[in-house]
Parts: C-alpha cells; sequence; structure tokens
C-alpha cells in the first residue's frame, strides 16, 4: 500500500540537482554592489561609476559561480543572460535621463500661471531681470510657439498623407513593379535621408522664387516638413498596403468589385490602423524639426494665427531662440526656464500622438471575436 | 438563373510560357462539373479563365473563346468586371473580409458596388444567401459580429453565401475544402448538391471521392512533365471517368496508379 504512494523528496530532485539556487541572482547582486561601493570608496565614489563595478562585478561572479557548480553551457546562458539585460539598461539609460531631465527643468516654467495661455508680446529684459531681482513669477508663455506647432503640422500633415497615401497606393497596386514604380521607390528612399535643412533651404529657395524674395511664412515651413514626412508616408503605408493578404482583393474583385474600389473599400481599411499609426509617428519626427522652420517660418514672439501670412513660432525654435538670444542678457535663467518648459511640453505632445498612434490602431484593427 | 460555359480552344499564358494547351470542353447549365488531376496541371488555372480572374496575376493573357450563352468573355470590349459579377467564385483557403461583420461579408457584393439598398430589401438577401449557404441557423444571433471568428468551414460557407449574394449565373470553387475538416467538407458537399438546382457550378478538387460524389460530369487535366504545359485528356460523365474511362492515363490516375 504504501510503497506506491510517491516517496517524499528532498527539495532538489534527480533531475534539478546541479543548479544554482533560485537566490543566486540575488545573492550576487547584493554582493557586487558592497563591493563595488568598496572600491569606489577608494578611488572616490560616484554613482555612475558604482553602477558600471557592480554590473561588470555581478556579471563575472555569476558566471563564475555558475561555470563552477552548473557547466559551461549554463554559464554561456547566464553571459548571454547579463549582455542583453545590461544593453538594455544602456539603451533605456539616455531615455530615462532626457525625461527626468527635462522633468525636473520644464515643470516649474509649465506650472508658471500664463505659460500656455500668453505669447512673448512686449515680455522684455527688464521683466525678467525685475523677475530674478523680487522673485516674482516670470512672464511670457509658449501660446504663439505652441499655435505655431500645431498648425505647421497640422498644414504639413495635409500636404503629406495624400501625396504619400496615394504614391504608396500607386506602388503596391499599379507599379507592378516597372520601372516607374522602381524609380520611385528609389527617390523615395534618397528623400528619407535629405537632411532637415536641406529641405528647409529647398522650401525657401521655391517659395522666393515662386511667391518673392523673404517670403516666410508657416506655409512654407509646411511645405519643408513635407519634404521629410512624405517619404516616411510613403514607406509606411506601402509596408501596410503590401501585407493586405491577395487574397481579399481577389475575393472583391471575384464579387464584380471594380479595382479601385476594391483599394478603397477593402484594402485601405483593412491596412488603416497601420497606415494611421504610421501618419502618426510621421507627425512626431517633424514635429520636433528646428532648422527648417528657422529658414523658412523665421521667428515670432507674438501670436500670428495666419499660416500663410507673416512669420512664425514653433516650439523647438522657441528653444532654440530663448536658448541662444535670452530675453534678457544679464540674467539668462527665466528663458532657460521658459525654454525648458517648451521642452516638455514638446516631449509631451510626442507622447500624446504616439498614444494617438496605438488608440487609432486599436481602434481600425480589424475586429475578432465570436 | 444559370448558364452554360462552351470554351474553344483555349491557351492560357504566363507571360511567355504557356500553362494550359487547347483546352475546348461543354460545361452544362445546372450541373456540377469537377476538374481533376495531379498538382501543377492547371485546373485552377483554366478554373480562373473562366471568370477572368486569372488576369489580375501580372502578364496573365489567354488566346481562344469561352462562351457564356454564347458570349464570348474574352471578346473585344467586355469589361472583367461585368463577368465576374456573373460568374463568381469561392477560393481555396476562405477568404471573409476582416473589417466587416458576418451581415457585412455578406451584402458585400452589394454594398462595395455602391448599390443603394433599403434595410428591408438587404435582411431578406441576408437571409436568402445565408440559408441557400446552409449557414443561417449557425450565425442568425450573430450577424454583426465579424466573420472572421467563425470556424473555417462556416467561414467557407459564409464565403459561399457571400458569392450567391450576388446572384451570380456560374459559381466557380477552388479547392473549396482543401482546408477543411471532413465534417465542414460534408457540410460544403451537401451545399454544392443543392446549389446545382439553380447554379452551373465549377468545382476544382484534388479529392477523386469528392468529385465522385458531388460532379455530374468530370474532366480530366494532367501534364507531360515539369515546363510543359498542361491538358485537358478527358471529359466525360463522372461515372463514366472514374468506371470506364477511354484514355489510360486516366485510368491510371483515378485508378490511383498514377506516377
Amino acid at each position: 500500500m504504501t510503497s506506491t504512494l510517491t516517496p517524499v523528496r528532498s527539495k532538489r530532485s534527480a533531475l534539478t540537482k546541479g543548479q544554482l539556487p533560485k537566490y543566486a541572482p540575488y545573492v550576487v547582486l547584493a554582493a557586487a554592489l558592497i563591493v563595488g561601493a568598496a572600491i569606489l570608496a577608494l578611488v572616490g565614489f560616484n554613482a555612475f561609476g558604482w553602477g558600471i563595478v557592480s554590473a561588470l562585478l555581478f556579471a563575472i561572479g555569476l558566471v563564475s559561480w555558475s561555470a563552477v557548480v552548473e557547466g559551461s553551457r549554463k554559464a554561456k546562458d547566464k553571459l548571454a543572460t547579463c549582455l542583453v539585460v545590461g544593453s538594455f539598461l544602456v539603451a533605456l539609460l539616455p531615455l530615462i535621463s532626457v525625461i527626468w531631465t527635462v522633468l525636473v527643468n520644464g515643470v516649474p516654467g509649465l506650472l508658471n500661471p500664463g505659460f500656455l495661455t500668453t505669447s512673448m508680446n512686449g515680455v522684455t529684459g527688464v521683466f525678467d531681470n525685475r523677475a530674478v531681482e523680487n522673485g516674482t513669477p516670470v512672464l511670457g508663455g509658449i501660446y504663439h510657439a505652441l499655435l505655431g506647432t500645431v498648425q505647421i503640422t497640422l498644414l504639413a500633415t495635409l500636404i503629406s498623407v495624400p501625396v504619400g497615401l496615394l504614391t504608396a497606393i500607386y506602388l503596391v497596386e499599379y507599379g507592378n513593379d516597372g520601372r516607374l514604380a522602381r524609380a520611385i521607390t528609389f527617390f523615395v528612399d534618397v528623400m528619407t535621408g535629405i537632411p532637415s535643412i536641406v529641405a528647409g533651404l529647398f522650401a525657401a529657395a521655391f517659395f522666393f522664387a515662386v511667391v518673392g524674395p523673404g517670403t516666410k511664412t508657416g506655409a512654407v515651413a509646411a511645405v519643408a516638413l513635407s519634404v521629410l514626412m512624405i517619404p516616411v508616408v510613403v514607406r509606411s503605408s506601402e509596408e501596410m498596403l503590401k501585407i493586405v493578404p491577395n487574397e481579399l482583393r481577389e475575393a472583391a474583385y471575384a464579387l464584380g468589385v471594380r479595382k479601385w474600389r476594391t483599394i478603397v473599400k477593402v484594402v485601405i481599411p483593412t491596412a488603416i490602423s497601420g497606415i494611421a499609426s504610421g501618419v502618426t509617428l510621421a507627425i512626431a519626427r517633424v514635429i520636433g524639426e528646428t532648422a527648417p522652420i528657422l529658414v523658412t517660418a523665421g521667428f515670432a514672439t507674438s501670436i500670428n494665427s495666419n499660416v500663410f501670412g507673416g512669420w512664425m513660432a514653433s516650439l523647438p525654435t522657441f528653444i532654440y531662440t530663448q536658448i541662444l538670444n535670452p530675453t534678457s542678457p544679464a540674467n539668462p535663467d527665466p528663458s532657460s526656464q521658459r525654454a525648458w518648459g517648451a521642452a516638455l511640453v514638446l516631449i509631451i505632445l510626442v507622447m500624446i500622438l504616439n498614444l494617438g498612434a496605438r488608440l487609432i490602431a486599436r481602434v481600425f484593427a480589424p475586429k475578432t471575436g465570436r | 438563373m444559370s448558364k452554360r460555359i462552351d470554351v474553344k480552344d483555349l491557351n492560357v499564358y504566363y507571360g511567355d510560357f504557356l500553362a494550359v494547351e487547347d483546352v475546348t470542353i461543354n460545361i452544362e447549365a445546372k450541373s456540377v462539373t469537377a476538374f481533376i488531376g495531379p498538382s501543377g496541371c492547371g485546373k485552377s488555372t483554366f478554373l480562373r479563365t473562366l471568370n477572368r480572374m486569372h488576369e489580375v496575376l501580372p502578364g496573365a493573357r489567354v488566346e481562344g473563346e469561352v462562351l457564356l450563352d454564347g458570349d464570348n468573355l474574352y471578346g473585344p470590349g467586355v469589361d472583367p468586371v461585368t463577368v465576374r459579377s456573373q460568374i463568381g467564385m469561392v477560393f481555396q483557403r476562405p477568404n471573409p473580409f476582416p473589417t466587416m461583420s458576418i451581415r457585412d461579408n455578406v451584402l458585400a457584393g452589394v454594398k462595395l458596388n455602391n448599390k443603394k439598398i433599403s434595410k428591408g430589401e438587404a435582411d431578406v438577401l441576408v437571409e436568402r444567401s445565408l440559408k441557400g449557404a446552409n449557414l443561417w441557423n449557425e450565425v442568425k444571433d450573430r450577424l454583426e459580429k465579424p466573420g472572421s471568428g467563425l470556424s473555417g468551414g462556416q467561414q467557407q460557407r459564409l464565403c459561399i453565401a457571400r458569392a450567391i449574394a450576388v446572384e451570380p449565373q456560374v459559381i466557380l470553387m477552388d479547392e473549396p475544402c482543401s482546408a477543411l475538416d471532413p465534417i465542414s467538407t460534408l457540410a460544403i458537399e451537401d451545399l454544392i448538391n443543392e446549389l446545382k438546382d439553380q447554379y452551373t457550378v465549377v468545382i476544382v478538387t484534388h479529392n477523386m471521392q469528392q468529385a465522385a460524389r458531388v460532379s455530374d460530369r468530370t474532366a480530366f487535366f494532367n501534364i507531360a512533365g515539369t515546363g510543359k504545359p498542361g491538358k485537358l485528356i478527358e471529359v466525360g460523365d463522372t461515372h463514366t471517368i472514374f468506371s470506364n474511362p477511354s484514355q489510360k492515363a486516366t485510368e491510371d490516375y483515378v485508378s490511383g496508379r498514377f506516377g
């Protein structure tokens, strides 16, 4: 009777012997941190060096312990794990650092009353000097720059999306990989690599020639940005249209549906989530461009709500000028506070766009479920 | 609501490559015609020429005549879209539109062509088509759910419902059961038997038992070797083809002695 029962085993069965205990990494990590701190204390402590030394000690310690107990295959596995996790942390570090720096420096500017609702019109160095001397709130805001960024980007999107999407449709549905299609693909690839300042110079020169010398408006900046956006939109839409299964096109043709209707009603709806998120990412890509806007829309300190006339501010150019030419050269702190605030707003905008892209992708995704 | 198809001396090309050579065949109205033959012999290619789906592929073209009740599909000025609205097609893999509900899938042929249809008429058409495809009882409570949530066999019957909703003269089926389990296959075969009361059905199949079960007439295609064009070897009553074929190759193939 009892012989059929499973005998009570010790925790480590024959199948699991020769393995490091589960707590091993934590033990090694604690040891590495302590030893690392000790080594750094000898040469002078700093947090960055502590992290590097501890990480190295942890990798060496864990891999050699594993090599002794578990053999070389497991040790190699541990080494690879250390390298992968280490690379991940290295890649994450700049991102976290940027967000942290911008948050720390930008929140005071953002919390300033009127920061989002006033422009820099009439704000001179006198006010900044007074703010620093008396400790009063910093005057001036980014309303004009925010308005400019939104308008310029919106107009650029309105130009780029139809051009980019129609180009992608030509390439995928009509090009048949012919000579013209291959030429377009080549030039789109070339356009992807155009430096943004060149796009700005092109738009400026084009409008100087067509409209008149010295034409600097938000619309010119929008044209410059669309030069940067179109190849991104073409590429992402092309990829999305390509992965629509041919079976769906054939299913529509077999029902007696015309080709253009098939494209409009079957192919694009099937790919719309990918196209929409591609467009949003393209917007996020150009919203932070500085150089092309400086040479095309100039720089304004007051509100200009007409995208087709007059110089226009945008968030990146606002940051650039606030840092380079502080409103009050004697007291640059208020200017840099405004610049950081604008940087934070810009990052929040990009983040909202990315979240929007995910939301759009989810809303438009082909529905599943019973 | 069904028409006969007469094919005369049809050659099918992919670019310069002759894929199917010199097919002459008469497909009777209100009957089931099965195409059998080894892989790569051009059955599916030939089937696709019957509703001009073939020319969707770049470089594909045909020579010869395909007559739908005497009208040449490949005559000058014939719009392939008109042809396809009269000759429907069901594909090997079920391919319901993933962005549409079951109901919209059935109505796809109408809605994608922007024909105006009242809600009442649409309801009648959906019910009639789904009943025609033996799917109504399974989906009548979830018409607004996506078509991709159905099982493979149900999806295939949804595709058949979608095809018959545009009221074609002829229905072409390209191995409609090859991705399905035996029970779903049985459901489709029963359906084919019912469909032939109203439609001309042409089915390509790899399954000889299936051809014997569902078809009235059978056409055997063969290929001499790789790179050679496929040919129509023999066509006749299904019973004759399987029991007393006139060609040696047909006999070898249907009795499994092929190759």
